[in-house]
Order: structure tokens, then sequence, then C-alpha cells
């Protein structure tokens, strides 16, 4: 039922340059943002209002953390971590994430640990 | 508890209406139960600003009570029913209707009625005097068939009076007795520059007229015959030559009154029984009447302290000083206007190319201000006021004080030698010491300074001289009033509003750049991405600006609770074919959306997915639709009535004004969203009032209303300017958008940037309607360029298969957001509870 390997998910041309997209890995809904050259892929569930839209949020950065402001409430997500800057509580599971030759792969474990 | 006293007030204007205000407020209900008699059919209301009823305002604008204010209990208000007579020893008074209604204590604020010169012929059908609402009825009713109208009396209610016959339509005359207008405020020269630009507007002066009688006219209903000989044949005369106290009811129950009228009244406000109070213009004090608003409250409060031993203050007199804007002229006199003090010095500075009069008079040594007189320009009046009533000092040269050049140094002199006990705002008695704990205590914008003390919310007189206060205060307490965006910017919007423009940068990257630092965030993102709209208008969806947008903007519809969106089409005015109206319900049925009709008259289309936005908005473009914007901080809807079209009342098309009014400004980026709305006559039935940009018909064409907000903190918008037409309306609302669009804050409505707007509506019209900054050309043409560069974002996006590619939950794979799961209530969807998901997964696992 782990499934640990890497998982291709997109094209990196699909990721536009500071946005977010959604992925599907394992039934499981995976934001991913490519800013500062880099893909960072975290929860897509915003646990403050209950929907699966951190993609959907405006990123940037703050005291010089990278984040992305949830397009619900407004709380900010640091996108190495994301801890939740506003409720030191609430963290959003964080996924290793790999580009070879532009495509975009994502690593499910520690999804699968949470899940298990 | 003790039993409580019975407290009858004889009058409810608006000092009698104070008093009752500071009773309550003192807990005045616990210790009596208060009868108020209004002889008036309606509770108080504004008297000062009597002539805004026929240039647009309402009974209920001008009302001064608010809703459910005498429903308290213990208040019982009493209209329509006037007090007649006073049993002092029994203690009870008598009403015209026959009601006895007994007292512990009494207060009269019976107030004064028009004196109107018992020359032959004053009781002629239409004469009328000017001071209630059922007089201006009757004004207004006869003035209908009238050509002509002249008031008598060229004093600060005459001209008042005038401006309401002008206001009317009428061709009209002012008749004074002295040899100038003002004779009491102002001085020669003064009064001469005062009737100069009067004579401008169109109504004739005539000074130094005594009338004889009035008898039937030649050409015209009356004529009036002058000691003089000479004649003026008019249609329709008001009267408006002083004020008498009302003191009939006094004087009748052996209560002491004046030699020439009046109620004698003391230090506590008592008259000569101890049970008795008067307040207001029926008082007199040391031999004086009062007949400005002002003093009137005063004693209201006095009388309250008195009443519920809450305060032991006493009336100590009051400055009679006014400033008053007549018929668009600013007028202002203080203290000893006249240099009438022994060896009085006076300074005069006359400026013909301004047209302003400044007149000052200081004591024999030039160690104090006595009085001034200013006309046409009466910004120092604030300034000079406080220096008079607190004593201040004058400069070496006094006449610096009115002099342009020195102007601005003196201001912040003024201010900081001022003691923190000089009353700011005598409306509501606000003292220099209040403002200062209230901006200590953090109220530190114009905004919640006025409704946290009141001050400036009176008259308005003080407003500049209350932002003066709290600047000064801020530099003392050393606190620097940052407007950095965020932590991105060291700019406030108008800043950046104005780095873009100048210096026309065109992406977020240039601007941050050159004047930000970092990557940006949720906050300036979206205010970058406003103002690069608001300047040039690109597609906001472009590749450079589509990061900077918000959800809503991202994908042109309004994010709801649980990630879908919901969609409005554009229905200008209000106004949609069956048609259309077919189209949107066929498009709901089909994509199995809750449909709700707005506040806006619209109809939202709430649970749609992103990868149905594009089939929806394909749809209603199909069927001749556009995008409502109502993801935007843009204009939202112009809401409208039927008008002349089909109502019976209606006196303007105010449905196709509605119309081209929303084409014109659709899609128009801007600090924070906004709203319109036309009604086709004062019956307001498009609540323009409550909007942004509010137009209302009248038969002399469209009245705009700005700066309205409905929500949470509801205010009305304010009468801009009257009897406009098509063109000059579309003017003013391009020339105050494009201000607005530069000068607010990052989602300020237009309702809070006009509160802290320096200077305020006066302001606001003077760049508006006069031009003073000379921006209104360029104004208009970037309101232009805004317009003809509009496009609907959502065919734009129909259009362009890159970006509809975006409109997916899932970049690698087809399916949808499983957590989105609707209920069924009321025959349409809602969004599922948390508890009714997971009882549906139970469900779904269970088969």
């Amino acid at each position: 039922m782990t499934n640990t390997h890497w998982n291709h998910v997109a094209h990196l041309d699909q990721l536009l340059p500071d946005l977010g997209g959604c992925v599907l890995v394992n039934d499981h809904q995976i934001a991913l943002f490519h800013l500062a050259g880099k893909v960072f892929a975290l929860d897509n569930y915003d646990p403050f209002s209950c929907a699966n839209v951190i993609s959907r949020g405006l990123t940037g950065d703050l005291n010089g953390r990278l984040v992305v402001a949830s397009p619900v409430y407004k709380q900010h997500f640091d996108l190495e971590s994301g801890q939740c800057l506003e409720d030191e509580n609430i963290r959003l599971n964080v996924y290793p994430v790999s580009v070879i030759d532009d495509q975009v792969y994502v690593c499910s474990t520690v999804l699968a640990t949470e899940v298990a | 508890m003790a039993e409580k006293q019975s407290l009858v007030v004889v009058g409810n204007g608006m000092v009698g209406h104070r008093l009752i205000e500071n009773l309550v407020e003192a807990g005045g209900l616990n210790q009596f139960d208060i009868t108020v008699f209004g002889e008036e059919p309606q509770a108080a209301y504004d008297r000062v600003h009597l002539s805004e009823y026929f240039t647009g305002s309402s009974v209920d604008d001008l009302s001064l009570v608010s809703e459910g204010f005498y429903d308290k209990t213990g208040l019982n208000l009493i209209l329509g029913d006037q007090v007649t007579a006073i049993d002092a020893d029994q203690k009870t008074v008598q009403s015209e209707s026959g009601l006895t209604v007994a007292y512990d204590r009494l207060v009269l604020a019976t107030g004064s009625y028009p004196f109107v010169p018992p020359v032959t012929g004053h009781d002629r059908e239409n004469t009328f005097v000017y001071r209630t609402l059922d007089d201006l009825d009757a004004i207004r009713a006869t003035a209908a068939g009238c050509k002509t109208g002249t008031v008598v009396g060229g004093g600060l209610l005459g001209l008042e009076a005038a401006k309401a016959l002008k206001d009317l339509g009428l061709q009209t005359h002012v008749v004074e007795f002295a040899p100038r207008l003002m004779a009491v405020q102002v001085d020669d020269d003064g009064g001469a520059l005062l009737r100069r630009k009067i004579e401008e507007l169109g109504v004739q002066i005539h000074t130094s007229k005594n009338t004889r009688q009035i008898v039937d006219g030649d050409n015209a209903f009356h004529q009036m015959q002058f000691a003089d000989g000479e004649s003026l044949d008019t249609d329709l005369i008001l009267f408006s030559a002083g004020i008498r106290p009302r003191d009939n009811l006094a004087r009748e129950s052996g209560l002491e009154v004046g030699e020439r009228g009046g109620i004698v009244i003391n230090d506590d406000c008592r008259t000569s029984r101890k049970d008795i109070f008067a307040i207001g213009e029926c008082a007199l004090w040391e031999g004086k009447i009062f007949g400005l608003v002002a003093p009137g409250y005063q004693m209201a409060k006095v009388v309250a302290g008195q009443l519920t031993g809450s305060s032991e203050s006493r009336f100590k007199g009051a400055d009679m000083s006014t400033k008053l804007k007549l018929m668009g002229v600013d007028v202002a006199s203080i203290g000893d206007a006249h240099g009438a003090t022994k060896g009085a010095i006076s300074y005069r500075f006359s400026d013909e190319e301004q047209q302003s009069y400044k007149k000052l008079v200081v004591s024999a040594n030039k160690k104090k201000l006595l009085g001034a007189v200013l006309v046409g320009d009466a910004s120092d009046y604030g300034n000079l006021l406080q220096m008079t009533l607190n004593s201040i000092r004058p400069p070496k040269n006094p006449a610096e004080l009115i002099l342009p050049a020195s102007s601005g140094q003196t201001e912040g002199q003024g201010i900081a030698a001022l003691p923190e006990t000089a009353q700011i705002c005598s409306c509501f008695d606000v003292t220099k010491g209040d403002l200062s704990s209230a901006i200590s205590a953090g109220c530190q914008d114009i905004a919640s300074l006025k409704s946290e003390t009141k001050a400036g919310t009176g008259c308005g007189g003080c407003s500049a001289l209350v932002k003066q206060v709290l600047d000064h205060q801020l530099t003392e307490l050393g606190v620097e009033v940052k407007k950095d965006l965020c932590e991105h910017f060291a700019h406030s919007r108008q800043e950046l509003y104005h780095l873009i423009r100048v210096e026309k940068l065109t992406t977020f990257k240039e601007v941050i750049a050159s004047h930000g630092q970092g990557r940006g965030c949720d906050i300036c993102k979206p205010t970058v991405g406003s103002i690069l709209a608001s300047c040039w208008n690109d597609f906001i969806l472009k590749d450079d600006h589509a990061p900077l947008q918000d959800t809503n903007d991202y994908f042109l519809a309004n994010m709801q609770k649980d990630g879908t969106y919901s969609v409005v089409p554009r229905v200008p005015g209000g106004e949609i074919t069956p048609e259309r109206l077919i189209v949107i319900g066929e498009i709901a049925k089909d994509f199995n959306l809750y449909t709700k009709i707005t506040g806006g008259q619209r109809i939202d289309l709430f649970g749609a997915r992103v990868d149905q936005l594009p089939l929806i908005w394909q749809r209603m473009v199909d069927a001749g639709m556009e995008t409502g914007h109502a993801y935007g901080k843009s204009l939202r809807t112009v809401k409208s009535c039927v008008g002349s079209n089909w109502c019976r009342y209606g006196v303007q098309d105010s449905t196709s004004m509605a119309i081209a009014i929303e084409h014109r400004y659709r899609g128009v980026r801007s600090p924070h969203k906004f709203k319109m709305a036309v009604s086709g006559c004062t019956r307001e039935c498009a609540e323009a009032k409550s909007k942004d940009v509010g137009v209302i018909a009248t038969e002399s064409g469209w009245n705009l209303y700005l700066g309205g907000n409905g929500g949470m903190k509801p205010r009305h918008a304010d009468l801009f300017a009257t009897g406009l037409s098509d063109d000059e309306l579309v003017r003013y609302i391009d020339r105050f958008l494009m201000f607005y669009i530069r000068t607010a804050d990052r989602l300020q409505r237009t309702s809070v940037w006009l509160e802290n707007l320096e200077g305020g509506l006066e302001y606001l019209r003077e760049v508006i309607a006069n031009d003073s900054l000379g921006i209104c050309a360029e104004l208009e043409d970037e309101m232009t360029h805004l317009v003809s560069s509009y496009q609907c974002e959502w065919k734009n996006t129909l259009s362009d298969d890159e970006k509809l590619k975006r409109f997916n939950h899932f970049i690698n794979s087809d399916q949808k957001d499983p957590a989105v799961v609707f209920v069924n209530e009321r025959e349409q969807i809602r969004p599922a509870r948390p508890d009714e998901k997971s009882e549906q997964k139970i469900a779904v696992q269970q088969l």
C-alpha cells in the first residue's frame, strides 16, 4: 500500500513561475509552486477553510521565508516547512520534489508515513 | 430606589432634542420620566441646513433623531401638539389637544419665531416665513407658479432663504434695510465683496431699502413700495428679518421675561422659578439672546448636568463668532468684527484676483486679537478664532496673520500655543485636550478621531482645525505615520500609483526592481496589479500579471468557502431581456448551480468548479452577455429604478442613465470595489445615497451624491452637485473616480477616503468642480483611456487556449475535486457541512 517511489506529476512548463498548481498523487492532492528557481510541494488541503485550495494562493516572501497565502482566509504557510506563520500548531505536510530534464517528480514518502 | 420624577420638555427643536440626548447619556432615564412636546409633526431636524431640503435632502436626511431613540422606556414624545399653558403653582402644563401633564421639573425650549415687519400688506397671500419644513413645503408649492421671489432681510438667514428661492428656479431679490449685507457680522468692505459675489450668482441685492407697504403688483403678484419712492414687483415674498424669542408661554405663566423679550435665565439656565429652566433661542442671559445653535447646545448641557446632578457646569455666555457658506461664498466673523473696542487697530487685506477680503482687529497695544472678518476665503477662521478666544499673543506685525505669504507658518504656531482647554468643536464642546487624549488613546486618523470625539461632525466648521491638532499631536507623540504598503515597499499606495504612472512602469518586476525589495506578497502583488490595470488597462491575466491576481481575479469568478466559485454576468442597470434571463436559467439548470438574486439587481450562480467556468462563460458570451466583474476591485453594479419610462413619479430616464454609466465604468480597476445607483426621482427607490456614486433625478437635472456606503459602516453619500446635465454628470464622475484611484489607500472605499480627505467635501468640490489643482483634463483623459480599452475578460480568456489550460483542478488528472460535495436544500444545492460529508463517506465506503 505504501508508495515511496518518485511520481511523475508534471512538465515544468505546466507550472507557471510564481504560480501554483495542484497534482494528484495516490489520491492525495498536492500543491506545487514554482518560484525562486525551485519547485515546492505541500498539502493542497487548507486546514482553516477545510477546502482543497492551497495551490490557488498567492506566493511571495515574508521576512526572508518563501510563503503561500491561503486564498480563503489568507493565512501564510512556509513553502519549505509547511509551517503556518499565524498558528504554530498548524503545519502542512511537505514532500520532496525532483526536477529532471524539466520533468517534475514528487516523492510520496512523507505522505505515506502520515497516512500509515 | 427612589420614585422617578416627572420632567416635561416643551419644544423638540435642535436644542430641545440635544437636551434629551444629553440626559439619556447621563443616565437621566433612571431619575426621570420624560415627556417631550413638539408642535411640529416631525421630531427634531436640522434647521441649520434647512435649505438643503430644496436641493435633494429629504425629511429623513435632515432628521437629528437616530432610529428608535424616542422608543426608550421612560421617554414619551408627543408631536403635533403645542403646550398652551403652564400652571406654575400646581406644576402642570396643558396642551392644545387637552392633555394635562404634571411636572417636577420643566424645561422650556420653545425657540424663536421669525420677525415680520408690520408693514401694510405683510399678511397678503404669497408671503411666507422661513423656519419649518411646513414653511418650506408651502413655499415650494407656491413657487411652482411664480417667476420672481424676494427675501426681506439680508442677514445670515435671509441669504440662506435667497439661496432656497434660487434653487427653486425663481429670479431672486434680496431687500435689506441696512446699507450692506450681513450688517451685524461684516464691515462695509466685506459686505461689498459679499454683495458682488452673490450678484454674480444672479441674485439682485437692494440695500438701504425701507419697505413701506406691499400692494398688488403691475407685472407680478405683489409690488413692494419703498420709502425712497422706488418699488419692486415680485410674485412671492419671504420675510427673514431676524428672530424673536418665543416667550409667550413663560410670560403668561408669570415667569420673568426681558423688556424686549426672552425668558430670563441665570447661569444655571433657571428661570425666575427654581423648577423651570429655559434653553436656546427663547432664553435671555445677561440681557442677551443667542441666535446660534452652539450656545443653545451649551445650555442644554448645563441643564442636563443640573437635572441629573452629573455636572455642576454653568452657562458662561458664548462666543457669537460664525463661519458659514452663503450661496457658495465663505463668510466668517469673529468677536469684535467692527473694531468697536476703544483704541482698536484694524488691518485689512483685499485680494481682487481671488475675490477675498480679510480684516483683523487687535487691541491698542497689539497684544490681543479682538476680532476678524473673512469673506471669500475663510480658511484662517479656525486659527484666528482660537487666537482670539484664548488670548494668544499675535505676532509683532499682526497683519502677517491675514497676509497670504505667512499663513502657513502661523498655523502651526497657533495649534501649539493653544491651551488644552481651548474649545475646538463648539457643536459638541470638544476641547483640544479631549482630542489630544483620544489621539494618545489610539485615534490616529481623522475618521476614528471624529467618530470617537464627535468633533467636526456637527456643522463641520472645525474640521481643518481638528486635522491640525491631529497632525501636531502625532508629531508631539513622535508617531511617524507609516504608510508603507508592506515589507516589500516603503511607499503608500498613492506614492506607488504616482511612480508607476510617471515612470511608465508596466510590470510588477519593474516596479519591485526599481522601488521595492524581495519577491512581493499577497498584499503588494494584488495592489500593484490593480494599479497597473488602473493606469494601463492590460488584460489582467497576461503572463506578467497573472501571478499578481487574487484567486477571484485569476479565475474571473468569486471563490466560496468550499473552493468552488460563483459567476455573475453583467446586467447593466438591472435591465434584462426575458431571452437572457432564460439563458441564465438554463445554464444554472445544466450545471446545477445554486441561483440567487443579488442586492445589486443581478443574478449570482454558485457552486461552479474551475473546469466548469469556461463552459459557463462560453454560453453566456454566446447569448451576448459579458463578465460582471463581481470578482474585481472595480465597478460592481449601477442599480436603478424604472424611472420616467414607466413610473408615475419618475422625472428622468434613470434606467438609460444607469446603463450608460455601467457601460462606461465597467472593468475599471480601483483601490476597492465601488457601487453606483441612479434614481429617477427623489423617492430614491434605487437607494443611491448608500452608494459610492449616487445619482438622483430632479426636474432641473441630476443631483450627484458621493462617498456613500452600506455594509459594516453605513454612510450616507454627500450631495456634491445639483441640476447637472448628462454630460456634466459623466464628467464629474470621471474626475471623481480617477481622483479616488490616484489618491486612495489600498482597500479604502470612497466613504472612508472622503472622511479622511483633508478639507473634505469642500476640497473635493474645489478639485473636481473648480479644477483647483488643474488636473481635471488629465483625469478625464485617463478615464477616457480606460473606457476605450475595455475588454471582456471572459471573452478574452475563452479565445486563448494556453490560458484555458489553467482551468482544471489537477494538472495531471481529469478528476474533479472529490471534497466538493453538495446536499439539497429548498430544491437547490448547498455545500455539505463537515458532518454531512463524513456521513456520505461512510455511506460510500459501506457500498
